[in-house]
């Protein structure tokens, strides 16, 4: 599903280049849930970010869904990230003066869906996460679980090949970060492809393969045996 | 272009106007204003020409008084500070000798230019009045409103007749409030005459007021024993003709008639009206142009303060935007949204002051309608301007929206979504 050779990105602040990917080498297979893990400022973001196709990197290869992504212009990048990705944030970035089934609908307004079939999928998704009865509520009248639940049945709704999140679980307690993660292994049982960068050890844990990165390396890469949520939630 | 006439891309359009109510209102204010004042001076203007056309009405703009006065050079054998006394014959010879003139209006008067004004008597009360000794070519200078009866007309020139058309100011003086005065004779100058007909007062009249007598120009001369003289005469010119020149050729012709030195000014006094009307006609096509130019100014700010907000709002929203694009929105679509709002916001403010104008002019005409004395009628604004002002409004906004438009689409997502 995503295969990534030697890839590199550095930022450039006045004459100071910070190289922030020395070299990533990463292969993901479709219906893996992986988590990417590593100290604050090794260049999780920068690596999501990539892949989510948010940013470009400066060297090196990517290949999604045997598509090789390169010299996209961003009118092609946006379809790209329609059709292929699902994104989560930490911060929710919902918009706020639209409800939640109108935010959900949101990228199958841009895939030129159908008002009906864009009403019905968005209650369709935010069934899925036990929202259904909040669809008219504001964004501001939602937990901060409920939000990041809404947010997951928006990235879910355009029905994407990968769903990236990046710390989805960042600002929430820990017994509502379970729950969220219940959601996403329930997602990742279906079948769904799935990338979580995290800092926290116990949601690793709950995934299937932990890559951490260190210094814009990947300093170890590891299947490991998959914690259910569900036992604690 | 398609994705103007969805109801979809009106829905996300409306949901960021609705978002800030207070933004929407203060962003169409400015708009609102210039199209209002734009509306507002060009119907004024357009209602101050109606005005102008209808105080002007039946009368012959294109026209010079002139009348004769004492010669300033000696000429001829002739001393200075002659007199000269126009005579009726000089009407005949202005019509047939100069090119240009439409028709010449001799007027006899007593009680004009500071003369005594003759006693008028019904019964035992009297008033003096000034008196017109006229031709009934003097309606086609200035028209007559006849209140009752009729005006002058040939036979009563062509049989001297004793008839008199009085004002409504020496009806009220001279007659009991319910009196019928036509029929009746009043006494001008000790000679009776039978009252046929009773005018109004007209704004356009120089010398009648609403207190004077008119009685035929046949009839006069034997009352006052004038002659052949005539006070002055009105000398109208076609309505294209350049009236400037006629009076120039006019006076040079009776400059020889009269024997008077050709560079003297003194000997004929005039007053040309066709030069006052087309200051008058320059005055209101100056007024329409300011109006036009004003209000196009305005709107033009107004528009402008339309893209300034929305370049704030959309740095406000880069936020939204960067999400929006992560969604999946390419920068098309983020563009021709902003144009949109920017369209929309400007043609909604353009509606409200056009209907906002168009309801103050009626306003104006009703308070106006009353006022007799003010040049002021109809005050309206011709669909092609409505339509202008329109089509201006929707390219500007459009064009103005383009700046915000690229500064939203001109922040990488990336960028966008780590704005807080
Ligand atoms: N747009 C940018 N311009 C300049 N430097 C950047 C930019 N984005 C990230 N960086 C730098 O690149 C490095 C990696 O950033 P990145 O956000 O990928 O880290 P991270 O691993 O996600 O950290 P955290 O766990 O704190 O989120 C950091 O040192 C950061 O300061
Ligand atoms: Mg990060």
């Amino acid at each position: 599903m995503i295969q990534i050779d030697e890839l590199h990105k550095s930022y450039h602040m006045g004459s100071n280049e910070l190289h922030v990917l020395k070299g990533i080498n990463l292969d993901i297979k479709e219906g893996e849930f992986v988590s990417i893990m590593g100290s604050s400022g090794s260049g999780k973001s920068t690596l999501l970010n990539i892949i989510g196709m948010l940013d470009l990197a400066d060297k090196g290869s990517y290949v999604l869904d045997n598509v090789p992504i390169k010299n996209l212009s961003e009118k092609k990048a946006a379809v790209y990230r329609n059709k292929f990705l699902g994104f989560i944030f930490q911060s929710f970035n919902l918009i706020n003066y639209k409800n939640a089934a109108e935010n959900v609908a949101l990228p199958l307004y841009y895939q030129g869906i159908s008002r009906k079939i864009r009403k019905e999928k968005s209650l369709y998704y935010l069934e899925k996460v036990g929202l259904a009865d909040w669809a008219h509520h504001l964004p501001s009248e939602l937990s901060g679980g409920q939000k990041q639940r809404v947010a997951i049945a928006r990235a879910l709704a355009s029905e994407p090949k990968v769903l990236l999140a990046d710390e989805p679980t960042g600002a929430l307690d820990t017994k509502t970060s379970y729950e969220v993660m219940d959601f996403l292994q329930s997602i990742n049982d279906e079948g769904k492809t799935i990338l979580v960068v995290t800092h926290e050890p116990d949601i690793a844990d709950m995934t299937k393969r932990i890559v951490m990165l260190k210094d814009g390396r990947i300093l170890e890469d590891k299947k490991v045996e998959q914690i259910r949520a569900s036992q604690y939630v | 272009m398609k994705f103007i006439f969805t109801r979809d891309t009106w829905q996300e359009i409306f949901g960021a106007i609705r978002k800030n109510k207070m933004r929407t209102a203060i962003t169409i204010i400015g708009v609102f204003w210039g199209i209002l004042l734009f509306i507002v001076l060009q119907g004024a203007a357009k209602g101050m020409e109606n005005g102008f056309d209808n105080a002007f009405k039946g009368m012959a703009t294109n026209s010079i008084f002139l009348w004769g006065q004492q010669t300033g050079m000696p000429h001829g054998g002739f001393n200075r500070n002659r007199s000269i006394r126009l005579e009726l014959s000089d009407t005949d010879r202005i019509a047939n000798q100069i090119e240009g003139v439409d028709f010449v209006a001799p007027r006899n008067a007593r009680g004009v230019f500071g003369g005594a004004a003759p006693l008028v008597v019904n019964d035992t009360k009297s008033g003096s009045y000034k008196v017109f000794g006229d031709y009934p070519i003097i309606d086609k200078i200035a028209r007559k409103k006849i209140r009752k009866g009729r005006f002058l007309n040939q036979k009563d020139i062509d049989e001297n007749r004793k008839i008199c058309v009085i004002g409504e100011r020496v009806l009220t003086e001279l007659f009991d409030k319910d009196e019928d005065p036509i029929g009746q004779y009043i006494k001008i100058s000790n000679v009776y005459f039978q009252v046929v007909g009773v005018y109004k007062e007209n704004t356009t009249d120089f010398f009648e007021g609403d207190d004077s007598v008119f009685i035929p120009f046949t009839t006069f001369k034997k009352v006052y024993n004038s002659g052949n003289r005539i006070s002055w005469m009105v000398i109208a010119g076609y309505p294209d003709e350049d009236i400037v020149q006629v009076e120039t050729k006019v006076k040079a012709l009776l400059k020889r008639r009269y024997s008077v030195h050709p560079d003297d000014e003194r000997a004929f006094g005039s007053a040309n009206f066709g030069e006052m009307f087309g200051k008058i006609t320059g005055f209101v096509k100056g007024l329409k142009f300011t109006a036009l130019v004003v209000g196009i100014a305005t709107i033009l700010a107004g528009v402008i303060a339309i893209g300034n907000i929305l370049l704030i709002t959309v740095k406000e929203r880069t936020k939204e935007i960067g999400i929006r694009r992560a969604l999946g929105a390419t920068p098309g679509e983020i563009r021709g949204q902003i144009i949109l709002e920017s369209v929309f916001l400007t043609l909604l403010a353009g509606t409200l002051g056009i209907t906002t104008g168009g309801v103050s002019l009626r306003l104006i005409n009703s308070i106006t309608q009353n006022l007799d004395d003010f040049p002021f009628l109809n005050p309206t604004v011709s669909i092609q301007y409505i339509g202008m002002a329109l089509l201006i409004m929707i390219t500007l906004g459009s064009l103005i929206g383009l700046i915000p438009a690229q500064r939203a689409v001109s922040v990488r997502p990336i960028e966008a979504l780590r704005e807080e």
